[in-house]
């Protein structure tokens, strides 16, 4: 069985962002990192090759260059193989952009399973794997917080509600995305940092996975961005002390709360 | 002219709160016509209650398929209700498994989408919708580009919803063409949470919400003992959620949930990055906290340095005492 593992370089959450003048992230200005859910992705996928004899796992990553850094990082949990999409057309691709040349890279591979994080921690629109699934023509089990593979090819997710679940069953191929309730992602392993620098890495551009560059990018793109402005800093409220009863902090509270409407 | 279709969730053929804002929020920057798509089971009996928020047709679709598979039968029904009607944009609730369905009928019918949206305007014939993004460091203007319709996810509790007056919309039922392809995902159970009787976190205009500092998981007795008081919804940073004290599914932040309420009280919660990309952009902050120093303090309209297992009681008692 082959799985996939789409993972993204994202910005760290806690660095400050600056903004081209395109509209887009200047990513080179911040501290990137592999996007915290997709060390789930990896960690089930790894618990599969775990429990089965016939895994192999390939990372898939569109990024710059520079997020050769990210998809080492994904092979040393003890992924096998990598896909590197780099191209300069690929700046500024939103989710459809993103969706279309993640399926187009997959187009000539073998595959059985996609497994990958509900959401990036830059965009967080949720979008990508249901996108992913639609043009690969093959159905989604997103927001999985349990997944089972069958030896018959069967792929059973519970997929996360408020508070419950509902239990989806489909025929692999299949795309599942999944939240962090699935597992505990482990920490790589030294041997597992030296062994992910000799992996092989397949980088291919646009033309390489059968796109133009008007099929991808701000140019292959169904949405854009008029604007984008930093958000004034909040300025902080009152500060009150509380004397140790509740008394003074309880009172300050319902005042406030009163005032504002909300009882 | 914009023609505006919105996605209405139900349950049992009640629409769902977050559907009758987004329907007030399509008739207030429409210029068009605002028209209701409802699918599933009790879709024809939601459909009775969307011409007051100013729905003036409803493309309904009781196949049985809409509940018994997931996510590509409503896709399916989407793209016939888009067809039916003719709509420039569709505006949706922004729930995970709504955006599923419509990211994938985007796909099908060549458009794109702006998730997340807090406000809406129109220039022309497009949206232009206002969102943050970076965890709420900055906010950006979007706006779906191409010529299918604009797929437009807007976040709950960003417009108020508000009687039209209008009476019962007409109602047209969609016949959908179900390629053998939307059925390939069974759903084969359905678990429920036990009903708590609160609001739905990522709906919920008031979130009260626990972190490390509750110390154990007793603690969110307490922090629901507030959030009834409130009427409000219970949420949890992720220390709380990894502590097992609370499901994963009330986890705001970062790698959970972002809500932008009108009010969010945290209670015992450090206010580190990661927790603040998931609440800053909630309207009202209010915060309870033993350590003064604690950032989340830099982001409060009120906080109040203290012993939340003492200040929690006094003030329910005083919040139930005034609402009489």
């Amino acid at each position: 069985m082959r799985i996939i593992c789409p993972v993204k370089r994202v910005p760290d959450t806690a660095a400050e962002k600056k903004v081209n003048d395109d509209l887009t992230v200047d990513r080179d200005s911040v501290e990137a990192i592999l996007n915290a859910n997709d060390e789930w992705s990896i960690e089930e996928a790894m618990r599969l090759k775990e429990s089965r004899d016939d895994v192999e796992i390939v990372a898939l990553c569109m990024g710059p260059e520079s997020a050769q850094q990210t998809v080492r990082k994904a092979l040393s949990y003890g992924l096998d193989a990598a896909i590197q999409v780099t191209d300069s057309a690929i700046e500024g691709s939103d989710a459809t952009a993103t969706a279309r040349v993640l399926a187009a890279a997959l187009a000539d591979e073998e595959w059985d399973l996609i497994i990958m994080g509900n959401q990036s921690s830059d965009a967080r629109s949720m979008l990508v794997p249901a996108m992913l699934a639609e043009y690969l023509d093959v159905p989604a089990l997103t927001y999985a917080k349990r997944l089972a593979v069958g030896d018959d090819g069967s792929v059973e997710a519970d997929r996360e509600t408020a508070g419950g679940h509902e239990t989806v069953t489909t025929q692999l191929p299949a795309v599942v995305s999944v939240v962090e309730a699935i597992n505990e992602p482990r920490y790589p392993s030294f041997k597992g940092i030296m062994a992910a620098k000799k992996k092989p890495l397949d980088t291919r551009d646009l033309a390489a996975i059968g796109l133009s560059p008007e099929e991808a990018g701000h140019a292959g793109s169904s949405t854009t961005v008029l604007e984008a402005t930093p958000k004034p800093p909040k300025e902080a409220g009152d500060k009150v002390e509380d004397d140790g009863t509740g008394q003074v902090g309880a009172k300050a509270l319902v005042d406030f709360l009163v005032e504002k409407k909300f009882i | 002219m914009t023609d505006i279709l919105v996605l209405v969730e139900h349950e049992d053929g009640t629409p769902k709160k977050v559907s009758n804002q987004i329907l007030t929020a399509a008739k207030q920057i429409g210029d068009g016509s605002v028209a209701a798509a409802i699918f599933g089971a009790g879709a024809a009996a939601a459909a009775d209650k969307v011409g007051e928020f100013g729905a003036t047709t409803a493309y309904v679709w009781e196949g049985a398929e809409a509940d018994e598979y997931a996510t590509e039968p409503k896709v399916a029904a989407l793209v016939a209700a888009i067809e039916a009607s003719g709509a420039d944009a569709v505006l949706y609730a922004a729930d995970p498994f709504v955006t599923d369905v419509v990211a994938r009928c985007a796909v099908r019918t060549g458009s794109g989408v702006v998730a997340d949206a807090v406000d809406l305007e129109l220039d022309g014939d497009r949206i232009v919708a206002s969102k943050a993004i970076f965890g709420g460091d900055m906010n950006s203007m979007c706006q779906v580009t191409g010529d299918g319709a604009q797929f437009i996810g807007v976040k709950p509790n960003s417009f108020q919803a508000e009687s039209a007056g209008g009476g019962a919309a007409e109602v047209v039922e969609l016949s959908v063409d179900l390629p053998e392809s939307a059925t390939r995902a069974k759903i084969t159970d359905v678990v429920e949470a036990a009903a708590s009787g609160r609001p739905e976190m990522t709906e919920a205009a008031i979130i009260v919400s626990g972190g490390r500092g509750l110390g154990e998981e007793e603690g969110f007795e307490l922090i629901g003992e507030l959030a009834d008081a409130l009427g409000g919804a219970v949420g949890a940073s992720r220390a709380a959620t990894d502590a097992g004290w609370i499901a994963h599914s009330h986890q705001i932040g970062q790698t959970g949930k972002t809500v932008s309420p009108q009010l969010y009280l945290a209670n015992g919660i450090s206010g580190a990055i990661q927790h603040r990309a998931g609440m800053q952009t909630a309207q009202t902050i209010a915060v309870i906290n033993k350590d003064a120093e604690a950032p989340i303090f830099s982001i409060a309209d009120i906080g109040i340095v203290g012993d939340l297992y003492k200040v929690i009681p006094p003030l329910v008692e005083e919040i139930n005492k005034r609402k009489g």
